[in-house]
């Protein structure tokens, strides 16, 4: 019954996406006022879609076997996080949670937006719900979450054990809620392509959905880079993996939108461009989508699944896509020209901003999807990997990084005072650090180098917007943008740290025997065989120090049953300076095991700055959202024409 | 500037933009693409020495041999016609096994390939993609489930 209920919901929900569709066509063919009932709509469409997730979180929970997509994915002495986890830990369910916080997103929408006109939040709204209508269709006709087994087997499949991890419960929703969020933007401008109103109202109505979008984006790969740093055992924090890039491509478009709104939003100008990477971020977020969900890569990710999906899914994407950019192409030049800049100004700070970006977005969308072209022309199969990644958009960001610290001093408009006084201390920084490397580390690599430089700098010009004034009473924006800028250079050190100290063993080892890592002897005291819930490992007990007391690690070679798998469970301790990650591999042979060590000096400030830079980006949106609540002169007229 | 002036050349901007990207990436891609090889096309002399590259097959029955220090491995990879001896440093993953379907990525050097990295099919429905396809066509290994 739950599952019916759960279908009967999803197949409602579609209705009233198709109604809305009909309500914004009224709208905008004639003067038919509309908005509340399309507020009400979008409101029920999302209710109806969280009632479809909860009951598929129900089944999950009971382990109701009957339901193919349980038994596929699911197995009763699993743990009860990982049970009602692996809900959205699958195809089916994961799209399942796409559309519902596509069409929850859409009710947040309807319900608390009073910035832009009624004609194109209608607009907007009706966007919104044809782009929930594909996957509706998508999951109704192509994967039905609820999809019944006809005798219930008695126990389920299981699900695979990389996956059951604490990471996994957070990670994927994470990451959903970004791409969708960015789904927001996308049709607010559709909407106002539609309605031809682009002005700095809209931009402020985008504004706080692109921040949240951005925020849970940047934790989301932050989370995820360190989810696969730990549970994959291969001690790198990014891998170039398709999925990970996939994760990437939104987040640069998001960047680079974020930074194009403020301009819109202070100076009304850059109308079409802005418009342009609204319909570019959702469009990279639906083709992370695509890349994931039809199974076309080769990746710990990629699920293995029927040719039909993918195609559907193609489908859908070349739809949306397209539609968006002819309506682009047909409004984008009919909208009025924005203020004017000089060339030396925040304005063209912000522009340069937005090209490099652009850029390196064009980079790695290159690389990600030529192995997938080529296959298709020629048949020939290849890969693109970090090399072509590091090689090509790594001197680039390194370029970004050096603007990052300029950018925010220029003044709008036009600027007049000698900027670049101010940045002659950042930069004897910056230099002294450069110095500092050449002197006391002559062969580490030009890459690590230039960051450890390039991060110095940054650590000092970001904060000049903060001197000069009183701290404490500038907005809390201005603080976002200098604690995420900040996060930049913490990173990029973070980053530069690990790619020039980072030292590793690889040896066997027998009981009582100790190897060398950088500054650290590690001793091989015993392996014991140990056991959990739904696995058993080998555990080695290793004693590391480094002139002061020791300290202990435990890293495991768990062995799953259902399905048979084996993991790596490294064992990593964090320092004030760094990291000691320690994996124990097979038996030898002659009784000793094999144990792979590395010394990671401050690689953690590779994710303390991820976090800095979200964090960053909460201070900015709860700035704009409590100045937008002072203010509040717009939305107390839409309260008046609501209520009379 | 006038603002007519200005849009046009914001529009040159991002045009230029567009263009150096897909300069350098086709640039990069020129250099540092890894293509994938089976066996059999190692043996027909596709693959250059010394180029980033990708091997997959099957690891034959029996011939995982362990170097004295332990953590060096030498094995044979099949695809049913033409086999590629390899070598690798390093922990293999879960899942490697003789008889079970892998992927190395590196270099070929002399005949042998030398291994970075082994990817092995990470549970027993998930495998790459490549593999998929060989599997299939030469009817060795475990196809995809699903």
């Amino acid at each position: 019954m739950i599952a019916e209920a759960g279908l009967a919901a999803l197949w409602l929900a579609a209705g009233l996406a198709g109604y809305q569709l009909l309500l914004m066509i009224m709208a905008l063919r004639s003067e038919v006022a509309v908005t509340r009932t399309m507020r009400a709509v979008a409101v029920v469409q999302g209710a109806l879609t969280l009632v479809a997730f909860t009951m598929l979180l129900v089944v999950f929970a009971r382990s109701d076997m009957s339901v193919a997509l349980v038994f596929a994915n699911s197995n009763s002495a699993k743990p009860f996080i990982y049970k009602v986890a692996g809900a959205w830990g699958n195809h089916e369910g994961s799209m399942l949670l796409w559309v519902t916080i596509l069409a929850v997103a859409g009710a947040f929408l309807g319900l608390f937006s009073r910035r832009t006109t009624e004609r194109t939040l209608v607009a907007g709204l009706g966007s919104q719900s044809v782009l929930a209508l594909g996957f509706y269709a998508f999951l109704l006709l192509a994967s039905n979450p609820f999809d019944r087994l006809a005798p219930a087997p008695a126990n389920g499949q299981g699900l695979n054990p990389l996956l059951q991890d604490p990471g996994l419960a957070f990670h994927p929703p994470t990451l959903y809620l970004g791409y969708v969020g960015l789904s927001v933007a996308f049709s607010l401008a559709v909407g106002a392509l539609l309605t031809g109103e682009v002005d700095s109202r809209l931009a402020r109505a985008m504004r706080p959905w692109v921040l949240g979008a951005w925020i849970l984006l940047t934790l989301g790969i932050t989370a995820g880079s360190y989810w696969a740093y730990y549970e994959l055992g291969w001690g790198g924090y990014w891998f170039w993996d398709p999925v990970e890039n996939a994760s990437l491509m939104p987040w640069l478009a998001a960047t680079a939108l974020l930074h194009s709104l403020n301009v819109l939003a202070a100076r009304g100008a850059l109308k079409a461009w802005t418009m342009m990477l609204a319909v570019i971020a959702f469009s990279m977020s639906m083709v992370g989508t695509f890349l994931v969900r039809s199974g076309i890569l080769t990746s710990v990710h990629a699920f293995a699944i029927d040719p039909g999906r993918g195609a559907f899914l193609l489908a859908l994407l070349a739809i949306y896509v397209g539609a968006a950019f002819v309506l682009f192409a047909v409004r984008g030049a009919t909208l009025k020209e924005g203020a004017p800049f000089e060339l030396v100004s925040r304005e063209t700070g912000l522009v340069i901003n937005n090209l490099l970006l652009s850029v390196i977005l064009g980079i790695v969308f290159l690389g990600t999807l030529y192995p997938l072209l080529v296959e298709a022309v020629s048949g020939e199969k290849l890969s693109v990997g970090a090399p072509y990644f590091n090689a090509v958009a790594g001197p680039l960001a390194l370029v970004l990084a050096v603007l990052v610290g300029v950018g925010p001093l220029l003044s709008w408009r036009r600027e007049r005072r000698p900027v670049l006084k101010h940045l002659r201390v950042p930069a004897l920084v910056g230099a002294t650090a450069l110095t500092i490397t050449v002197i006391l580390w002559p062969s580490i690599g030009i890459l690590p180098r230039l960051g450890l430089g390039v991060g110095a700098f940054l650590a000092g010009a970001g904060i000049l917007p903060l001197v000069g004034r009183n701290p404490l009473r500038a907005p809390l924006a201005t603080w976002g943008m200098v604690v995420a800028h900040i996060g930049i250079a913490v990173a990029l050190a973070g980053m530069a740290a690990n790619g020039a100290f980072t030292r590793e063993r690889l040896a066997v080892a027998n009981p009582g025997q100790t190897l060398s890592v950088g500054p650290w002897l590690v001793q091989l005291q015993d392996v014991t065989p140990t056991a959990g819930k739904n696995w058993t490992a080998v555990e080695a007990e290793l004693r590391a120090s480094r002139g002061a007391g020791p300290v202990f690690l435990k890293p495991q070679t768990r062995y799953f049953t259902d399905p048979p798998t084996e993991t790596n469970e490294a064992a990593i301790r964090t320092f004030w300076n760094g990291q000691l990650y320690t994996v124990v591999g097979k038996a030898d042979p002659g009784g000793g095991w094999q144990l792979r060590l590395w010394w990671k000096p401050f690689v953690t400030l590779i994710w303390l700055g991820g976090a800095m830079i979200a964090l960053g980006g909460a201070l900015a949106l709860l700035g704009r959202l409590l100045r937008q609540r002072r203010r509040g002169g717009a939305s107390k007229d839409w309260r008046r024409e609501r209520y009379a | 500037m006038k603002p007519k002036n200005q849009r046009l050349l914001l529009v040159v901007a991002a045009v230029v933009a567009v263009l150096i990207a897909v300069l350098l990436g086709m640039w990069g891609l020129r250099g540092q693409a890894s293509f994938f090889y089976t066996p059999v096309d190692i043996a027909s002399g596709k693959a250059i020495d010394g180029r980033p590259s990708r091997l997959g097959g099957m690891v034959e029955k029996g011939s995982i041999q362990r170097a004295p220090d332990g953590v060096t491995i030498r094995f044979v990879v099949t695809d049913g016609k033409a086999q590629t001896p390899v070598v690798y440093r390093g922990i293999v993953p879960d899942l490697f096994r003789e008889g079970s379907g892998a992927v190395a990525e590196g270099r070929l050097q002399d005949g042998t390939f030398v291994a970075d990295t082994i990817l092995a099919k990470h549970d027993e429905r998930y495998m790459p993609p490549e593999l998929g396809n060989l599997a299939a066509e030469h009817k060795v290994g475990k196809t995809l489930e699903k």
